[in-house]
């Protein structure tokens, strides 16, 4: 299994997703993110998913949990980079990510973070 | 044709790899290709986790007007399914998701064939055509 690396800036975790999600990848990244949170106090979580190339129900309920994790540590996930073919089949699967936002870049998800300049 | 056991956790990754590799070689847009990987992702799982493992084959079909396609069957000897249309409902679960699986992966495919038995097993065939 590949573990997604987090990366730590000011107050902000940076997770870039680098590798194709296997169930126990994401559900790994969702414990490691609960420890880094509560080691570091970060207020923010933005996960880069710019090079993940499908995302099924399973991977997007387990986003979302975790953007809801998230929030009891006091921090606010936002999910961005999605590529336009995962937006689309995400909507007609029938999915909504509650619990996490979302922006199309990592720039401007610092942005509504209030983290970046 | 490619045939993928589906045993473990990471042969869910395996299958989506297979169906991305005939659907890009189908010349599908890229919208189609993430719509029949994601379907193909979610039906692997069910037959993971619902079916007890079981297969996955992989090909490449084509329409009589030379339309191209990928067909993808799963098969497994799980339980089966008591009441297939409440299991294609939107919402219905076992307990363990959003109940999005079966009925998610139906709107993402052009076609979707369910044959279950209880105690027998459960087969789900799906193409989705290049346009």
């Amino acid at each position: 299994m590949d573990r997604v690396p987090i990366l730590k800036i000011g107050q902000t975790l940076l997770v870039p997703i680098q590798v194709e999600l296997e169930d126990q990848s994401v559900l790994q990244l969702r414990e490691d993110l609960a420890d880094e949170i509560v080691a570091t106090g970060a207020k923010g979580v933005i996960i880069d998913i710019s090079a993940v190339e499908i995302v099924d129900s399973f991977i997007g309920r387990t986003l979302s949990t975790i953007g809801s994790m998230s929030r009891l540590f006091d921090a606010d996930t936002v999910l961005v980079g999605m590529r336009p073919a995962v937006a689309i089949t995400l909507v007609e699967l029938g999915l909504s990510l509650e619990g996490v936002r979302t922006a199309l870049n990592a720039e401007q998800g610092l942005r509504l973070l209030g983290a970046g300049s | 044709m490619d045939e993928v056991p589906i045993k473990a956790s990471n042969d869910v990754v395996h299958v989506r790899q297979k169906v991305r590799v005939a659907a890009a070689g189908t010349g599908m847009s890229l919208v189609d290709q993430t719509k029949i990987v994601t379907a193909a992702s979610e039906l692997a799982r069910n037959t993971l986790v619902h079916g007890g493992g079981g297969m996955a084959r992989v090909e490449v079909v084509s329409a009589g007007s030379g339309r191209a396609g990928v067909r993808v069957a799963f098969s497994d000897h799980g339980p089966g399914i008591a009441d297939p249309g409440l299991a294609l409902t939107d919402g219905w679960t076992t307990g363990n998701g959003m109940g999005l699986g079966l009925s998610g992966a139906r709107r993402l495919v052009d076609e979707f064939d369910l044959a279950t038995e209880p105690g027998e097993g459960t087969s789900v065939v799906v193409i989705k055509w290049s346009r």
